[in-house]
């Protein structure tokens, strides 16, 4: 067996051992710090491909930003161990059946000839690039090339998908809080006398529960005295 | 570098929308105290000019750009017309409404703006990668906005339930992709059709993708048995946002049907003829039958929504690949013009239901339609209009657009789908005419007048009367669709 061969039989059977124990440890932590050995494997045979961006980018991202915020939120969150595998038993059997099922499915499906034919290779979509004179040697600069010229719509789009997915957050949980007691000194220096009290001409709302509500405090206050 | 410039001009509607989405933001940001006026007054005048633009960039050829990323024919020209005026009328309707709640955030209109230029991407998209970008362009804003209530635990609920949803969707989406990605080796729609008809790729893993993205497409449609999500998110966000939801990305979501069916998989065809059958019957049996027990208006016309949907997807399965071109495209044209009428009648009836609410009241309830004749004549005969239209009643739109499918299904020869079809519109009737009896014959419960603004009553009753016009002269519109198709069909 050849050397690379090896390494990537190691990787990816210790990256399948772990990707089950992320599933099936009982501590939450443990989960996550197990779902972090499965990137660095991951990144490892992303490595022996010699996409090197691709196994750093991997690491850093999901091991040193992600998954730290994931660990971070796993323990801080109160989670009740009892509750969590209450009803495991009861649940098994329809569980295990639609699993069953599943992997049954699957198996006919890749048993009828899944791998038949050998996938088409992947750069064959990619000819305006592989046909320029700007030869990169190295996979970052190869990566960058594309993204900037033939994809470059692609990676506008995915700024703005990013921009919506801020102004989302944003605006669905930022809020003053009610019980600041900031004052902006503009605002306190620019008080005057009639801006302290306006008076409101309300329009008499429908609000037939709330109607029903005073009535009945109304009652009880009569009742009680 | 052999790097060339893409050309913009056919992208010029996309940019422009993208720049005032952003100027949009800052200057709200910046004019704090007129931000709600400003922000709806912006988002009007970008969609009106977007909409010129799409105008004078519309072009009976195909022309693609951005390394062939991107593709505008006649096809997406329409479909970004008729995007642009469903956003704005839903805009004008939602105005007043929010305002008494105090929900008309300029985050509102710059979500709405956003999710405007995700639908056009999706529409324009010659390529899997922005296919999906702009599905989640869209979808994102779509969630944000269902939750936009974010005090109301019903709001947030339903945002939350589509968000989960929406996105193992856009995972199955994403996964079928991968898949065809694997098996032909290209993400370009013309170069996947190209290695799906030249039987060079895995047919296995070509038809488990398939599947995948037939699923994910039903998700997004809303069709049975994908539409769970449907009654519940329509029931919970903010009315306006409801009449949003159940319009333009209807279109969009036919878009995506098209651009990846038939533009994609055309050499598949009688797979996914096959899927969408199943589908479109479940819809239609599924949506008809569970309107008939609703007393939330809103649930009653998302439950109408998903039996719509099934008969749109009936024009769009019955363009047979490889039969005569003249009967494909009418099949497609039938689809298409069922989209389009399916939003002008969700968007007046929607209107309707944002018309009888007010400052701490919504007209949720189908009973809250009751003795309207008699509190205001005009409004109960638009509302008899839509009824009648949805119900596929003669000589308006919608009879028109299911007589259409109907004619196009059976002459690709299924006949037994045209027959379960109309027998299930005939009962679906039934809940149409309920609104209609309760509006025309029951004593009113409620005695306030209707108000609202002038701008409001002008542009509902323009919609009331377009789908009686249209039900009256569909020559055009029709015409109009047949044409769009038929460059993209010829083309594809």
């Amino acid at each position: 067996m050849e050397f690379k061969t090896f390494v990537f039989y190691l990787l990816s059977s210790i990256l399948v051992l772990a990707a089950l124990r992320v599933v099936t440890a009982r501590n939450p932590v443990h989960a996550v710090l197990y779902l972090v050995l499965a990137f660095f494997n991951a990144s490892g045979i992303w490595l022996l491909l010699s996409a090197e961006f691709l196994a750093i980018t991997l690491v850093m991202v999901y091991v040193g930003a992600v998954m730290v915020l994931f660990l971070f939120v796993v323990m801080m969150l109160d989670i009740d161990f009892a509750r969590l595998r209450e009803g495991f038993w009861r649940y098994l059997p329809v569980g295990a059946f639609v699993g069953v099922l599943l992997a049954l499915e699957m198996g006919l499906v890749l048993a009828g000839g899944f791998g038949g034919k050998a996938m088409p290779p992947a750069g064959a979509t990619v000819s305006a690039a592989d046909a320029g004179l700007f030869k990169c040697a190295s996979n970052t600069c190869e990566l960058g090339r594309v993204l900037y010229t033939d994809y470059a719509y692609a990676f506008e789009l995915a700024a703005f998908v990013l921009l919506i997915a801020m102004v989302a957050a944003v605006s669905l949980t930022l809020r003053r809080r009610r019980t600041d007691k900031y004052i902006a000194p503009e605002v306190q220096v620019a008080a005057r006398h009639e801006d302290r009290m306006t008076l409101v001409k309300m329009s008499v709302e429908k609000e037939a529960p709330s109607v029903v509500e005073t009535a009945e405090t109304g009652a009880e206050k009569t009742g009680g005295q | 570098m052999n790097f060339v410039v893409p050309d913009f001009f056919p992208a010029t509607a996309e940019i422009f929308i993208a720049v005032m989405a952003l100027v949009l933001m800052l200057a709200t940001a910046f004019a704090r105290n007129i931000a709600r006026g400003l922000a709806y007054a912006l988002a009007q005048f970008t969609l009106l000019v977007t909409a010129f633009i799409i105008l004078f960039t519309l072009d009976i050829g195909i022309d693609r750009s951005f390394g062939n990323l991107f593709v505008n024919d006649l096809l997406g020209g329409v479909l970004k017309l008729v995007i642009c005026f469903a956003m704005m009328i839903a805009l004008l309707y939602g105005r007043a409404w929010l305002a008494e709640r105090k929900l008309d955030r300029p985050e509102y209109y710059l979500l709405a703006l956003l999710m405007t230029l995700g639908m056009m991407v999706l529409i324009t998209a010659n390529h899997l990668l922005t296919l999906y970008l702009g599905l989640e362009m869209m979808s994102l804003s779509l969630y944000a906005l269902v939750a936009f209530d974010r005090d109301s635990a019903r709001s947030t609920e339903a945002g939350m339930k589509y968000f989960v949803l929406g996105a193992l969707a856009s995972g199955l989406l994403l996964y079928g992709m991968s898949m065809v990605y694997g098996a032909t080796g290209a993400l370009e729609l013309p170069a996947v059709a190209q290695a799906v008809t030249g039987g060079t790729a895995n047919m296995k893993v070509l038809l488990f993708g398939l599947v995948f993205l037939v699923a994910g497409v039903s998700f997004k449609l809303g069709v049975a048995p994908f539409h769970m999500w449907a009654p519940d998110v329509y029931q919970g966000a903010p009315t306006p946002v409801t009449l949003i939801l159940s319009s333009a990305p209807k279109l969009a979501a036919f878009a995506l049907a098209f651009r990846l069916l038939v533009g994609g998989f055309s050499g598949l065809v009688e797979h996914w003829q096959t899927m969408l059958m199943l589908v479109a019957a479940a819809s239609i049996v599924l949506g008809n039958l569970a309107a008939l027990v609703q007393h939330n208006i809103k649930r009653m016309l998302a439950y109408s929504g998903i039996s719509h949907m099934g008969f749109m997807l009936l024009g769009l399965l019955s363009g047979v690949a490889g039969g005569k071109a003249d009967v494909t495209v009418a099949a497609y044209s039938s689809a298409m013009f069922y989209a389009v009428a399916y939003v002008l009648m969700t968007l007046a009836a929607f209107g309707m239901v944002v018309l009888l609410s007010r400052a701490g009241f919504d007209a949720e309830n189908i009973e809250d339609f009751k003795g309207l004749n008699r509190r205001n004549a005009w409004f109960a005969l638009l509302m008899l209009f839509v009824m009648f239209s949805m119900a596929g009643i003669p000589f308006f739109v919608g009879f028109f657009a299911k007589l259409a499918v109907l004619k196009a299904v059976i002459d690709a020869g299924y006949l037994w789908l045209a027959v379960l079809a109309v027998v299930m519109s005939v009962i679906g009737a039934f809940y149409y005419l309920r609104v209609v009896k309760l509006m025309y014959f029951d004593e009113p419960t409620e005695t306030a007048p209707i108000a609202a603004s002038a701008e409001f009553q002008v542009m509902l009753s323009v919609n009331g009367i377009a789908i009686a016009v249209l039900g009256l002269m569909p020559g055009a519109l029709l015409g109009l669709c047949r044409t769009a198709l038929q460059a993209s069909v010829i083309a594809g």
